[in-house]
């Protein structure tokens, strides 16, 4: 199954920048269907950890209240360009996703 | 049946990395995301509440957001050490809305999209040295994103 995460990883003068998209539905646990009236429980992502080289270089912690289909970025030094890294996802049911990227 | 045994082994071996790896699941702070103000969040995650204002953390967020569903916030900082970063929308249902926790070699500088219900002051936090420092600023929501 091709994963549903979308990653650009590029290293500029030493500093590497990571950004990635997930496809999540990112559901509040507030909110209710519109044609049922019941409340549609809560599923969303709590944890994404990003491994550099097989190093936890940056772990998030997320509510429900990160927008549907969760864009995120962020930097970190001592990566080169050719480099591995790996962003992977749990949600509040337990399902997960993988993606591995080489860094340009 | 062939594919309801596939599937059965897959979500077998999801279950076995779950047990594999308890700390991946139980770590998530659950409480912090259910508590209902910044300080009771802040005293979960980080033991402590008390933040100094600093103009060394910097938020960027949009003064008017048009869709509260999508809310575009970057955090950094030039501060050394920076441990974790976290965003707090204190009108929100539950305010605490991520944390991004930074390994060594990590540069303060993280963006996310959030929701916000209405609109609110946004809170940025930045643990450094063992220290919260912090900045905040007021977005206003024209279109709520909590699907009210």
């Amino acid at each position: 199954m091709a994963s549903g995460i979308k990653v650009r990883a590029k290293v500029k003068d030493d500093v590497a920048e990571v950004k990635a998209l997930i496809k999540h539905e990112m559901e509040t646990g507030t909110r209710k269907d519109d044609k049922t009236g019941e409340v549609v429980p809560a599923h969303h992502i709590t944890e994404v950890t990003c491994e550099h080289n097989g190093k936890v270089v940056m772990k998030a912690n997320w509510g429900p209240a990160v927008s549907k289909n969760p864009y995120f970025s962020f930097k970190f030094r001592g990566a080169s360009s050719g480099d591995k890294v790996k962003i992977s996802w749990v949600d509040n049911k337990g399902e997960t996703d993988t993606v591995e990227a080489v860094m340009k | 049946m062939q594919i309801l045994r596939r599937n059965l082994l897959k979500a077998g071996l999801i279950i076995a990395s779950a047990m594999a790896f308890p700390r991946l699941v139980l770590a998530w702070p659950a409480q912090a995301f259910k508590v209902k103000s910044r300080n009771e969040a802040l005293q979960e995650i980080y033991g402590t509440s008390e933040l100094s204002q600093s103009e060394d953390v910097k938020l960027k967020a949009p003064d008017i957001a048009e869709n509260g569903a999508v809310v575009p916030v970057t955090v950094s900082s030039d501060m050394a050490n920076v441990e974790s970063i976290a965003i707090i929308v204190d009108d929100n249902p539950s305010p605490l809305t991520a944390t991004f926790e930074l390994g060594a070699g990590a540069i303060a500088d993280v963006s996310t999209r959030i929701k916000m219900g209405k609109t609110s002051t946004v809170l940025a936090v930045v643990k450094a040295d063992g220290k919260l420092y912090s900045t905040e600023k007021e977005v206003k929501v024209t279109i709520g994103g909590c699907g009210g």
